[in-house]
């Protein structure tokens, strides 16, 4: 359990930075977090206003229960980090109810899931609580921005297939006839599909 | 059994203060946070409804609203209850009475579809139509709200007798809506939503002399 701060290394600290973006990116290749990768991605603003939400939780959910976590007695420690949690998120969602309404109602009741995000909990358990502060913010900013980033391919993927646009720029014209079902929950999971074959056959090759 | 080391077990008093300290900060948090956002929160609403009656009522300068006590509108005084069936009458350049703009709900294709209309009683016509909230199917039955002939359906059509849907291109009489076609669901959905509405509002309604004169200058 306790375990001594390890000195101020910087290349670890890159380390712990850099491993979420892309070898170690949450939707990509850990597969967390299916639900908002899934749900909320049909169109670029949408994703990467879910992404960001997920990331400020993730930050100071990771900084709270980093500072926390020696004081929380092993048996409650998941109850407290979900209490920590579901706290930030509620704040998060009632900043966004009033400073960008429109976003807030699109994300709609996947805002409060955030809550039962695997990778927060993940984070939380798996790194933040047993390493110090610094590094805690460092993982879960690089993971917050991996998960953004995951997000926003599938995002803008799917508007520029199913609706003809970019961040609500139309693209093609009139003349576009939009791939709906790319909008719709089974594009989802189609294009998420391929995405995650391609990771895996670049994975297993660069391995190999 | 094993080497595993565990750490001796913390008494329950410690685990039921932890949580407890836990509970009492969130709890603070939220509180707090609820307290700062909820001004801004409600203007947004506001702003949002305001636009919306501005809208589905052209000409609109400055609106107020009623509520239903019993069996007639009255003006709202804001102790009203919070889920009392309320219109809101619409006036325009100086203070003339111009409609009212009429909140409907029903179900839709895939959920809720809440709605705000305008409503010359003068003409007995619908004069505007706006989409509040729906989750219809994107490229289909988010037609209803996204497409502009649909829309334009509902600037001056008659409420007697009840509006009906009819087949794309068919529509002929002035309480006819053209039906979008793909979006056949969605399209009778909101034209139930308002049938429903003027069959249980539009008799009630004020008319004349006791309609509220406009609001003085700058209110709501």
């Amino acid at each position: 359990m306790t375990t001594t701060t390890p000195p101020a290394d910087p290349s670890r600290a890159y380390q712990e930075f850099v491993k979420g973006i892309w070898k170690e990116n949450p939707a990509f290749v850990q597969v967390l977090g299916m639900c908002p990768t899934l749900a909320v991605t049909n169109s670029a603003i949408n994703a990467l206003a879910m992404g960001s939400a997920t990331m400020v939780v993730l930050m100071c959910s990771s900084l709270l229960i980093s500072l926390i976590g020696r004081f929380v007695p092993n048996q409650v420690r998941i109850s407290t980090y979900v209490v920590v949690i579901a706290t930030l998120v509620t704040v998060v969602d009632f900043t966004l109810q009033a400073l960008a309404p429109a976003v807030h109602k699109e994300l709609g009741a996947f805002l409060a899931l955030i809550v039962v995000n695997c990778l927060i909990l993940g984070r939380a358990e798996a790194f933040a609580a047993k390493n110090p502060p610094g590094l805690a913010v460092l993982d879960a900013l690089g993971m917050g921005i991996g998960f953004t980033f995951a997000l926003s391919c599938l995002g803008m993927l799917r508007e520029v297939l199913g609706n003809g646009s970019l961040f609500g720029f139309d693209l093609f014209g009139p003349s576009f006839e939009p791939w709906v079902v790319m909008v719709l929950p089974p594009g989802g999971f189609l294009v998420l599909g391929v995405i995650l074959l391609l990771f895996s056959v670049f994975g297993t090759r660069k391995a190999s | 059994m094993s080497d595993l080391e565990l750490p001796p077990e913390p008494g329950s008093l410690r685990l039921v203060a932890t949580l407890t300290i836990a509970g009492l900060l969130a709890g603070l948090m939220l509180a707090g946070a609820y307290a700062i956002t909820l001004p801004t929160i409600e203007a947004n609403a506001a702003a949002a409804l305001r636009d919306a009656v501005f809208q589905v009522v052209p000409g609109t300068r400055a609106m107020q609203k009623l509520v239903l006590a019993g069996d007639h509108f009255v003006l709202a005084d804001g102790k009203e209850a919070k889920d009392a069936v309320a219109v809101y009458a619409a006036y325009g350049d100086g203070g003339a009475f111009l409609g009212f703009a009429i909140p409907g709900q029903g179900p839709g294709f895939q959920d809720t579809i809440k709605l705000l209309y305008g409503y010359d009683p003068a003409r007995k016509v619908v004069v505007g139509l706006q989409i509040l909230e729906s989750r219809e199917t994107p490229g289909l039955g988010d037609k209803i709200f996204k497409d502009p002939a649909f829309g334009r359906e509902f600037t001056s059509l008659a409420v007697e007798p009840d509006i009906v849907v009819v087949k794309s291109g068919t529509g002929s009489a002035p309480h006819h809506v053209d039906g979008i076609s793909g979006a056949t669901i969605s399209s009778k959905a909101v034209v139930r939503i308002l049938v429903t509405q003027n069959q249980h509002l539009l008799a009630r309604l004020p008319t004349g002399d006791a309609v509220p004169k406009a609001p003085a200058q700058g209110s709501r």
